[in-house]
């Protein structure tokens, strides 16, 4: 039988955005030399806040993750580390093959990045979340005492900017569903249709995923501390560190607001209205979050009526995060049907099967804006402000899915046959090997060649980035008390 | 249609000389693991059938997962491999790359142990020349030339045609008449080239057919025995799939670091594996089956663009060493690592079961075709550490995947003013 997910041993970001605490704080933390015991203490001590319901919610939260470097600064033996996944462990400014696949290359090198690469590398997360006018307070009694053993790296500060990203965009429409229940079925199975549900083991270690399968993660002999860690679903004789833990991909998005809107203002001509659709078609929704292709609200919808993008571009920036398929492209029903796709003798389907299917490679977002909201008019008056996204997301399997979208969806330049255009928001405009530009984006119309925008300039630097793997609460208590 | 053909050349190392050859074929690169199109060993650019290239040294680090079985670790040989795909027959390419980097070849074989100062080049190459099982070719029939020139026809309408809104379907009829006549125009003045498609060789023709209804005769006489014997060997193969053990411990870091250091340089990458034969005749026998029949596959149904549901797969082949101990399997394919995975675990993973569960270790199967590849973490790693780093690789046309390819001949067939329906020329317009 299945056993229930343990709530109360998940950090709560894994279930809430914490929408209703409108301030955040991220405040990245090095183990100073010769301090790791009593940077072990006082992580031991933080109050972690679960995913247990609270009525009312909770007036603070507080979550915990930690780098690779960081279990390492912190002690912790290098047979735990290799259990974890080799993104994790490699990093994400590990080598520079994994840089060119997420588009960190020129300015959004990782040389360059204000945090996450050689001495700069955090080793401890604290994520801060309050009301505004209680996070001083609380940052306060949460911090208390740190710098005695940390160094503080970075201490991002975050904007309410009333749902909508920089840009101007309503941002994190679309989120995967979690399976609480554990209602869907842990085997592997062929699913024809696009679903938001997602099983847990996509986003927490230790449960199963789209495969049925576990993810790899360290899993101990349940001696001495270890005993008091869950144990392993797939392996009941081991404990498991993984469990109610997932991986938090950070990244440092930094938006040129006033480049976005003056180039698109460029390209329309000073016309308003063009420039505001523009913007839109590249997104693939309107400024207040409508999809472009007809939906049940903001959010029931998929691209199967719209194979060519005529209404929305295929490679608009939503369409390309998210294609919305299943496993396999529809085609003649029954048995027969069913075959000749699978063998790839459907030629109407094998058109439509150049993207993965969405189900394996979902993100969880919880990322917060971050400086200042820009107003259009002074976007448009090239008003140079700080502004950007401080992208967060979860999942159990880097690789597969946040590396996935962002090389092969967003970075990669031929999705879903697209004649050489990187994500027209978050490309990173490299030429190809043959020296031929990437940097423009369709958009397909009824009757003639698609309209392009051409020479579109990177509108989106990273400015820091890590991997950091966000442990059950017994597991970090575990981490740092007992290894 | 001038159909593509396959070389495969296979030398052993001399021992000790290893480190030198590795040293030697990185003097070719420009990037990692990419040949620089001039180099001075092998200068791949000058040859215009050239398709793919490549110099891999076959040291099989996973030798001694033999032990699995109790047995010992096998010893055998590191080899230098050297193959390609060329339009035409592979002799004639042979012959011209002898004549245009002799010396360059002599001095990477002479890392051979059985190439002196006094081996004739030509005879070796025919000597070490080594059957390929099943060769997989994305589109029979389309050369490195028309590529090249249907990719500079994209480029020429693309920059030409206007992308304002057509107000109707007569405009765009007009339209591209206006641009087949614009692109007839760049043919007379020495822009654009519209080779002229070969007659298909009769030899080819010949073994085409004969292959086609040889193998169906084959499969006919020997369906009755297999019928008869299918209690007995469906049996056979439940037990050996309850009991060959798995291999598929976390490939190396630095095993992993090499080779991505050589991928994602180009919109395609090279993959290139190695790896033992599962020991006993019945796996022996059903791998051999097995690869003929992908063999075939690969002939008669599979040489339009797709092989099953997979499109981004240039060229592939396997083939057999060591009297059928080993099993190389090599392939070039677009988008990343991880894309190429996806695509084996979620589109083909029966295929892939089919073939490599007779290599020693594969994640457990089930009926041949199910689970195995579908054991997605365990799948990964075993592909990754059978994965051997490509020294050298060659494409000649960097910067085009298979979409683009396909597009383009698209764009190229519909280069005509004759009436078709509406829809389609306004769907030719939006290839552009």
């Amino acid at each position: 039988m299945n056993r229930p997910a343990e709530l109360d041993d998940i950090q709560g970001l894994v279930r809430f955005a914490y929408g209703h605490l409108k301030q955040a704080s991220f405040v990245m933390l090095r183990v100073k030399d010769q301090k790791q015991e009593a940077a072990r203490a006082w992580l031991a001590k933080l109050p972690v806040t679960s995913a247990i319901d609270a009525n009312p919610p909770p007036p603070q939260a507080l979550q915990v993750a930690l780098t690779c470097e960081g279990l390492q600064a912190l002690g912790v033996g290098d047979d735990i580390l290799q259990g974890f996944s080799l993104e994790f462990v490699a990093g994400m400014a590990g080598d520079d093959n994994r840089s060119r696949r997420l588009g960190d290359v020129g300015d959004s090198a990782p040389a360059a990045w204000q945090w996450g690469a050689a001495n700069k590398m955090p080793h401890v997360l604290l994520m801060l979340y309050a009301e505004p006018s209680g996070m001083a307070a609380w940052r306060q009694k949460v911090v208390r005492g740190a710098t005695a053993c940390f160094q503080i790296l970075s201490d991002l500060e975050t904007t309410d900017m009333d749902g909508r990203e920089p840009f101007g965009f309503v941002d994190g429409i679309s989120q995967p569903k979690l399976d609480w229940q554990r209602r869907r079925a842990t085997q592997d199975q062929e699913l024809e249709e696009y679903a938001e549900l997602s099983c847990l083991g996509e986003f927490l270690l230790g449960y199963p995923n789209e495969y049925g399968l576990y993810t790899d993660r360290p899993l101990l002999d349940p001696q001495g501390a270890a005993a008091d860690l869950p144990r392993a679903e797939d392996v009941p004789e081991k404990a498991d560190l993984g469990r109610n833990g997932s991986y938090l991909v950070f990244r440092q998005l930094h938006q040129d607001v006033a480049g976005f809107w003056q180039y698109l203002d460029r390209q329309a001509g000073g016309d308003a209205q063009l420039r505001t659709r523009l913007a839109e078609t590249v997104v693939g929704r309107t400024l207040d979050g409508k999809p472009l292709v007809p939906s049940e609200g903001l959010n029931g919808f998929d691209y199967r009526g719209d194979p060519d993008g005529l209404r929305c571009p295929v490679g608009a920036h939503i369409r390309r995060a998210n294609p919305r398929n299943g496993d396999i492209p529809a085609g003649k029903p029954g048995l027969l049907g069913w075959l000749l796709r699978t063998l790839g003798f459907d030629a109407k389907a094998r058109e439509q099967d150049l993207i993965a299917s969405t189900r394996f490679h979902r993100l969880l977002r919880r990322g917060r804006e971050y400086g200042e909201a820009i107003p259009l008019d002074q976007a448009l008056a090239d008003r140079k402000a700080e502004a950007g996204l401080h992208f967060i997301c979860l999942n159990a399997n880097i690789a597969r899915q946040f590396e996935f979208v962002q090389s092969a969806w967003l970075t990669g330049t031929r999705f879903g046959g697209l004649d050489r255009e990187g994500d027209p928001l978050l490309g990173d405009r490299s030429p190809d090997l043959n020296g031929a530009a990437t940097d423009h984006y369709s958009m397909p119309q009824a009757f003639g060649a698609c309209q392009r925008l051409e020479g579109l300039p990177r509108f989106i630097n990273v400015e820091g980035g890590a991997y950091f793997f966000l442990p059950g609460i017994r597991a970090l208590r575990y981490l740092v008390t007992a290894t | 249609m001038t159909p593509q053909y396959p070389f495969m050349v296979v030398g052993t190392v001399e021992p000790g000389r290893e480190a030198a050859l590795r040293e030697l074929l990185d003097s070719m690169n420009g990037k990692p693991g990419m040949a620089r199109p001039d180099n001075d060993l092998v200068p791949f650019g000058r040859f215009d059938v050239l398709h793919y290239a490549r110099f891999v040294i076959l040291a099989d680090p996973t030798a001694g997962d033999m032990a699995v079985y109790g047995l010992p670790t096998p010893e055998l040989p590191t080899y230098l491999a050297f193959f390609g795909d060329v339009d035409g027959p592979a002799e004639a390419f042979l012959a011209d790359l002898l004549r245009e980097a002799e010396a360059g070849l002599r001095q990477i074989f002479s890392h051979c142990d059985d190439f002196g100062d006094g081996t004739d080049l030509a005879t070796w190459l025919r000597d070490h020349q080594r059957p390929v099982g099943a060769n997989y070719v994305n589109t029979v029939g389309r050369t490195v030339r028309q590529i090249k020139e249907e990719a500079a026809l994209h480029r020429a309408l693309s920059a030409q045609v206007p992308r304002t809104p057509l107000s109707s379907a007569d405009e765009a009829r007009k339209l591209r008449c206006e641009l087949v006549e614009f692109s007839r125009a760049e043919v007379r003045a020495g822009r654009l080239h519209f080779t002229r498609e070969e007659p298909t060789p009769w030899e080819w023709l010949i073994r085409h057919y004969a292959n086609r209804v040889g193998f169906a005769l084959l499969a006919l006489l020997a369906t009755p025995f297999l019928l008869l014997l299918s209690p007995i060997l469906i049996f056979w193969l439940r037990k050996l799939e309850k009991t060959d053990p798995e291999v598929c411990p976390r490939p190396d870091a630095n095993l992993l670091l090499t080779l991505k250091r050589m991928e994602d340089h180009d919109v395609t990458n090279q993959y290139t594996a190695f790896g033992l034969v599962k020991p006993g005749l019945f796996r022996r026998w059903l791998l051999t089956a097995v690869v003929a029949l992908i063999d075939w596959g690969a002939r008669n149904l599979f040489a339009r663009g797709f092989l099953a549901r997979v499109q981004t797969i240039h060229f592939a082949r396997w083939v057999f060493l060591d009297d059928k101990q080993r099993v190389l399997f090599a392939s070039n394919y677009d988008g990343g690592h991880e894309a190429y995975m996806d695509d084996f675990i979620n589109k083909v993973a029966w295929g892939l079961n089919l073939v490599f569960s007779n290599g020693v270790g594969w994640p457990r199967t089930d009926w041949l075709i199910k689970r195995g590849a579908r054991i997605e973490q365990r799948f990964k790693y075993y592909q990754r550490r059978h994965q051997l780093p490509t020294q050298v690789w060659y494409k000649a046309y960097p910067g085009l995947t298979l979409s683009d390819i396909r597009r383009n001949r698209r764009i190229r067939e519909g280069l005509s003013c004759a009436p078709i329906p509406d829809d389609q020329v306004l769907a030719w317009l939006r290839l552009l």
